[in-house]
Formats: structure tokens, sequence, C-alpha cells
């Protein structure tokens, strides 16, 4: 069992000086984010309310801080971060490449549907 | 001198065997495969939510305007502050988690001990905390009108805020019909709970009440739902309205779409079940750790173990927030 940990986050940016102290510091980050995404959802601001790429850019930032999160929940909290590189993109990029794949198909259906109901070849609402 | 052939040569050497790529234990490897497929079962039933909201994009109920309550604030309209609290709770017990595995890479049997039993403390407030507000969804707050095309009508006051069903509908004394149960009779036939009005009182309701409006489930451009001219309120209620929805089901859903309540119920119960699990694999493991297995053992790894399947609900937990009520 491995028990060096790699103790600095953000690229080496913030070094911590033992593991336990490096989980707490994750966890405040994490706090910070999700209150972060808390707050966006209450007040919604007007000004992030336009469209970025077929999307409010609000929602853009809420999936952005919710890879935030899973990145710091999987490289410090399972310990992605001391394992081998061969393991960490076996695990990670087969996940991600599938759930895009799996999103693109999906969404891009639901939109196709979306448009055949509303261009009135088949009427549903009455 | 004659040599005894007893090894293959190859010792030390890439094929040789004894080799671990990876550096990691069967047990560590095969936790990573159950949680690679368990993602993408997750990922199946996220990426369906966004199918079905994708189909209903300009009618799919706002997630805001669904989760606004808080336990014990009645009344109170709290947006979201308690799946926050939910998500902190989670993400805490995963701190304790990871804490405890810190713990056991140092044989410390007293802290593994601590940490694991608060780490099921929060799985169990979790689970409590979705019971509630599975509860409060099923429940229902205002109440809706559900047309012939299966469309939900709800009420507002002229300046916009919801109305509930019981403000303005008198339920009429004469017209009460009881609930058909197997035991009155047709043994075979049986009936859900009956709506507390019928659409005759809530459009006689609504004709009483001069400032209450018809909502639709249309989103319009400043992505809130259209609001009915008195009107048309009135015309919608009387040509089709069909059945008064209170609450969520998985037929019907006073919040809008019924696809919205099948996936939430869906989606969270899974979720919830895997929380569910992760508490009792873990009152498993903390039984262990007390009795000393592991440290007879000299090694704490199977906290390790199950510590990975409880992160892994943690992170579950932050996509599911953030499709089902940010997004």
């Amino acid at each position: 069992m491995a028990h060096e940990h790699k103790l600095a986050i953000f690229r080496g940016l913030v070094k911590f000086k033992s593991n336990t102290q490096k989980i707490w510091g994750v966890l405040i980050f994490l706090t910070i984010v999700t209150a972060i995404e808390v707050v966006l959802g209450i007040i919604k601001p007007e000004i992030l309310m336009g469209k970025v790429l077929g999307m409010k850019a609000l929602n853009w930032i809420f999936i952005i801080l919710t890879i935030v999160k899973a990145y710091y929940i999987t490289w410090d909290f399972m310990h992605m971060r001391d394992e081998l590189k061969s393991l960490r993109r076996m695990v990670v990029w087969t996940t991600i490449f599938l759930i895009l794949y799996l999103i693109f198909i999906l969404l891009q259906e639901g939109g196709y549907v979306f448009n055949v109901y509303k261009d009135g070849f088949i009427k549903r609402d009455f | 001198m004659s040599t005894t052939v007893v090894n293959t040569g190859t010792e030390g050497k890439t094929w040789g065997g004894g080799n671990k790529p990876l550096n990691a234990s069967y047990g560590k490897m095969m936790m990573w495969f159950f949680i690679v497929s368990d993602a993408l079962t997750f990922s199946g039933f996220l990426a369906a939510y966004g199918f079905s909201r994708f189909k209903f994009i300009d009618s799919w109920p706002i997630a805001d305007e669904v989760f606004t309550h808080f336990p014990f604030l009645h009344g109170v309209n709290a947006p979201m502050y308690y799946v926050a609290f939910m998500t902190f709770v989670l993400i805490m017990s995963s701190v304790t988690m990871v804490l405890a595995v810190d713990a056991g890479h140092h044989l410390n049997k007293a802290k593994v001990t601590l940490y694991m039993f608060l780490t099921i403390i929060g799985g169990l407030i979790f689970v409590g905390s979705q019971a509630w507000e599975w509860g409060t969804f099923i429940k229902g707050d205002y109440g809706a009108v559900q047309t012939k095309g299966g469309n939900i009508l709800q009420f507002v006051d002229t300046e916009g805020h919801r109305v509930a069903l019981r403000d303005f509908v008198v339920a009429d004394a004469h017209n009460e019909r009881t609930q058909h149960e197997r035991k009155e009779g047709l043994w075979f036939v049986s009936e859900g709970t009956l709506p507390t009005y019928t659409v005759e009182e809530v459009l006689h309701g609504l004709k009483s009440h001069e400032n209450v409006l018809v909502r639709t489930q249309i989103i319009n451009e400043a992505g809130e739902k259209t609001v009915l001219s008195r009107a048309k309120s009135l015309e919608q209620i009387e040509k089709n309205g069909k059945v008064v929805v209170e609450g969520a089901n998985l037929h019907v859903n006073e919040y809008g779409s019924p696809l919205f309540a099948d996936f939430f119920f869906f989606i969270t119960g899974f979720h919830g079940f895997h929380v569910f699990s992760g508490v009792v694999i873990n009152i498993i493991i903390f039984f262990n750790v007390v009795l000393g297995t592991y440290e007879r053992r000299k090694n704490y790894e199977m906290v390790e173990k199950v510590g990975l399947y409880w992160h892994f609900v943690d992170l579950v937990w932050v996509f599911v927030f953030t499709f089902f009520y940010l997004v």
C-alpha cells in the first residue's frame, strides 16, 4: 500500500504539510464551489442568462463547476493523484469518452424530437 | 556440472510474471472496474433525463419552483437551501471517510473507528433528508388541473404568485364521492386516492375569484411560465380541464410533465439506494474495525476500498445536484 501522498493541489500553487491538512483544504475548496453554485442558482444574475453555444451561460458555469468538484473528489478523496498514470488514464479517459458519446447522441435526438413536435408534424398539445 | 532447469529464465523480465504494472491490489482494481461501470449506468440515467428535457425543452418544470421547502419552515420560500445542505452533508461524510483511510495508513484503530462512525452518521442523515424530500414532493403543495392532452394548468394571482387550490376552491359537500376499495363489492377493481376537488368545483372557484389566473407549462422568452388572461383562463379550465392533480406520482405530477417526476423518483431513488447500501457496507466494515480484524491483518486496505465506493456515491450526487436542481 502506497503511503506517499502528493500534497500539492492547483498545479503546485498550494502545498499542504500533511495528508490530513490537504483533506481539510479540499473540503474548504469544495464548500466554496458549492456555495457559489447555490448563490448563483438563487439570484440568477441577468448578465449570465444570455445563450452561449445553445445553452444559458449560467448553465455552462454550473456544469464546469461540477466537473471541477468531480475532479477534486476523484483526485484527492479517491486518491487518483497518487495512482500510476496508466491506471488513472484507463479509468478516466474510458469513462469520459463513453459519457460524452452518450450525451451527444441522446441530446441530439431529444432536440430532434422536440422539432418534430414543434413543426407540427405530430400534434400533441391540445 | 549439470544444470537442473527449475527456472524459466524469464525472471525479472517483462513477461516473467509477478509484475504489478498498475501498482494496485486486486481488490482496488476491481472496485475501480465497478465504479467505471456504475458511473456509466448513472450517466445513462442522466442522459435519458437530458433527452426527455430536450424533447420538452419549452415546457419542462423549473426546479426552483418545485423544491422550495425546508423542514420546520412552513410556507417559507427556500429554493435549494435544503438540497445544498444535503450536498454538504454528503461531502462532509466523504471527508470523514478519507480521514478514516488516512488513519488506517497509520494503523490508528481508535481514529479509524471514530471517523467510520461519523461517516455512517452522515450517510444516515443524507438518506433521511432524501426521504423527507420525496415525502414533500409526493404530497405536493399547490395542486393543479391536468388537461385532456396531459398538460398541467397551475394557478397564480395577478402578481404572479402561486395560488393553492385550497385557497379559492370550495368542495361541494353534496357532491362527495367515496373512494372505491376492494372490500366494497368488486374485489378485482380498485382506484387511487380521489383528489380533494373536482374540475367543476375548481371552475366554480375560479369564476368567483376575479384575481386568479391560469398558468400553463409553456416557458416564454423571459424564461418564465406563461400566464393566461382571465378570459382564456376560464376557457382553458372549462374546455380542457380533465382531472385535479395534487402532488406527484408515476402517472401525474402537479409540477408539470409527469416525466419529471418519473426521472426524479428513478434517479434520486437509485442514488439513494446506493447511499443506503454504502451505509450498510460501512457498518459491516465499522464492526470489523472495532473487532480488530484489520488490526491483526496489519492492513486497513478494506477501509480504503469501501471508501472508494463511498466517494463515488458522493461524486454521483454532485452531478445529480447539478442536473436536477441547478441547470
